[in-house]
């Protein structure tokens, strides 16, 4: 019982920054400072159009509560650690990569291109090497939902190499 | 009777029982699958329901959240993995029945209890719906403000995560909805220079990728989990004995989850974890909990079902989903025009009655579905996350761009996708973030009005005897769950 316990408390014998509440903390604090920084360039309306508060009051708001919420579960981590999270697995990794390479070609190619490359980027990479399932996630169904927008929802999507076949 | 009338109103359209039929088995579909739910699905399918008419889009999302609700219990019976959260309790007793050669009779009872605890939140809501529009006349827009703030509150005890992170969540989705341009004074807030972000961050992107991007995500990283299915001949309905057994636990399960579904931000995960320890409560058998108790699978899948219901009743009669997948609603409903509130229930009657008689119907249709289809919407946990994720990734992109036909609502989704991840892996829950976001305009909008009204003087909500009520009720929902985590050592 106790070695499952010391197992989960691992995380309580790493230096401070190591640990996952201090990263979280950290992390949590860093993004919210940085915002809260940021309303302060907001404009600001003069009284007389001015409706209760100033726009950069209610946004500050919510980031000093949501600082001062944080400080308080970090000071509660001294008490009771946060349990060690086991590592990502390398297809975790591979899927963001996979989120990159979509918005890169997405952005450079094609929409659907970059669809049917994370589609079988993913499905290769989470262990899928049949030919026919790998066509089917990449091709046929990305096909079959583009018609289906294209033709019902009477979408256009962005313009690319392989959607201009289309529509010119 | 005119009420009545209306409500069959769905039973007479061919078009709308066609589209309760097709959203029934979508919905079962979604909550058989682990990771999905009629919250994703709903998020989903709300850019399809453009070419339909109002009432036709409501009525597909609400069938799709009555019975992706009910599916949820299916997988948790022959899996042990809940369909939906709100299916987590109904793994405790429905999978060790299923281990004992009982599946069918496991299944039966979770379809049973999942159709009366649905059909009585139906009647909850066609009597209480109107009563709560009616005292919204009083409300103004102090009330209002302190309404939303009780809904935020609330947010602290939401399912299994801790009540200062939740806050957290909502608090951080409150500020999404800050982003762009003020909606007062036209201000730029948090656009940094970008124009697609002064309309604001939608809600569709958001929902989509805290839920199916970060599951997919999740998914990643559990590739080599094995699931032990168990064997399911056919659902049998309960026998007298179990009946007798289960009655009175059916009854009170949905009696809570009406209750709980009621409460704003609440919803089936909650009410679930309180059906199933009041079932054990009461029970005369509480040792036969965890080992395959009937009164167990009812305790927990009538409260879950009856939580649609009555989170229907604060969405239509105020405008404050009762749960996340209600917030979906909620923004179908805005994104078709349908204002919800008092005025709703006055000048159109007809469309309201329309979706109580659909939910009514749908908890039928998926009774009959669940009896004699259950075994093959099993088959469906046996499509491989390799092929079924990427497909979900398609759908999501292209249903994400089609509402404002902007790659910017992609990244956006991506980018909600990967946080959505990381908030879950450091016991985040994801569903305040949604909650925070669909009440951010009104707490903000509130706030200031009440501001200009009181003309400075803060102290004058303290003058409202309704906006006092919900102040002490928010403190007591702040409360209730720090006392009940520091109890049990789980404040963070």
């Amino acid at each position: 019982m106790n070695n499952v316990r010391d197992k989960k408390r691992a995380n309580k014998s790493l230096p401070f920054f190591f640990r996952t509440e201090f990263k979280v903390f950290f992390t949590i604090i860093l993004v919210s400072t940085i915002l809260l920084i940021s309303t302060f360039s907001f404009d600001t309306v003069p009284p007389i159009l001015n409706r209760g508060i100033q726009p950069a009051t209610f946004p500050k708001g919510l980031l000093v509560l949501i600082i001062v919420l944080t400080s308080i579960i970090y000071y509660l981590s001294f008490k009771r650690p946060w349990k060690k999270e086991k590592n990502l697995p390398k297809p975790f990794f591979l899927t963001i990569i996979s989120f990159i390479l979509f918005i890169i070609i997405s952005k450079t190619l094609d929409f659907f291109l970059a669809i049917a490359v994370l589609s079988v980027f993913v499905s290769y990479y989470w262990g899928e090497r049949r030919i026919f399932y790998l066509l089917l996630v990449s091709i046929i169904f990305p096909l079959v939902v583009f018609i289906f927008f294209e033709m019902i929802l009477g979408l256009r999507f962005p313009p690319g190499i392989i959607t201009n076949l289309y529509y010119y | 009777m005119d009420n009545l009338i209306l409500m069959m109103a769905p039973l007479f359209s061919s078009k709308l029982l066609l589209v309760l039929l097709f959203g029934t088995l979508f919905g079962l579909v979604l909550g058989v699958l682990p990771g999905l739910g009629p919250t994703t699905g709903g998020a989903l399918i709300l850019p399809f329901t453009m070419t339909l008419d109002p009432l036709s889009a409501i009525i597909l999302l609400t069938s799709i959240y009555c019975a992706g609700t009910y599916g949820g219990a299916i997988t948790a019976v022959l899996i042990n993995t809940p369909g939906t959260p709100a299916a987590a309790a109904t793994c405790l007793d429905g999978y060790p029945l299923a281990q004992k050669g009982e599946a069918g009779r496991a299944l039966g009872m979770a379809t049973v209890s999942s159709t009366v605890g649905g059909i009585f939140s139906v009647i909850v809501l066609v009597f209480f719906a109107p009563i709560l529009a009616n005292l919204a006349y009083e409300f103004g827009q102090p009330e209002y403000f302190a309404l939303a703030i009780f809904g935020l509150t609330m947010l602290a005890s939401i399912g299994d995560g801790s009540p200062i992170k939740n806050l957290i969540a909502g608090a951080f989705g409150i500020l999404i909805s800050t982003v762009g341009k003020d909606f007062m004074t036209s201000i730029d807030r948090f656009t940094y220079g970008i124009n697609e972000l002064s309309v604001g961050i939608g809600f569709i992107p958001v929902v989509v990728g805290l839920f199916a991007i970060s599951e997919m995500l999740t998914q990643s990283t559990l590739l080599d989990q094995v699931f032990k299915r168990v064997a399911l001949k056919a659902v049998k309905l309960p026998t007298k004995d179990d009946y007798k057994k289960t009655w009175k636990t059916i009854l009170r399960s949905s009696g809570i989850g009406s209750f709980i579904g009621v409460l704003p931000a609440e919803g089936g995960t909650v009410a679930s974890l309180i059906g199933y320890s009041e079932a054990k409560r009461f029970s005369k058998n509480p040792e036969e909990f965890g080992k395959g108790s009937v009164e167990g699978i009812a305790g927990a899948e009538a409260a879950n079902n009856a939580a649609t219901g009555g989170a229907m009743v604060p969405t239509l009669a105020l405008g404050i989903p009762g749960s996340a997948t209600t917030a979906v609603i909620l923004t179908g409903l805005i994104i078709h025009g349908v204002r919800p509130g008092p005025d709703l229930f006055k000048e159109q009657p007809e469309f309201l009655y329309g979706i109580f008689g659909a939910m009514l119907v749908a908890n039928i249709l998926f009774f009959i579905f669940g009896f004699f289809g259950a075994k093959i919407f099993a088959r469906i946990t046996l499509v491989p996350n390799k092929i079924l994720w990427p497909m979900i990734f398609a759908v999501s992109v292209c249903g994400t761009y089609s509402l404002s036909q902007s790659i910017i609502d992609v990244w956006i989704m991506l980018f909600f996708g990967v946080l959505g991840f990381f908030m879950r892996r450091y016991g985040f829950s994801v569903v305040p973030v949604i909650i925070g976001l669909i009440l951010g305009e009104l707490v903000e909008g509130t706030l200031r009005q009440s501001i200009v009204i009181f003309d400075g003087n803060w102290l004058m909500f303290l003058t409202r005897p309704i906006a006092l009520t919900f102040f002490i009720l928010s403190l007591i929902a702040l409360a209730f769950p720090l006392i009940r985590s520091k109890k049990n050592k789980k404040i963070i």
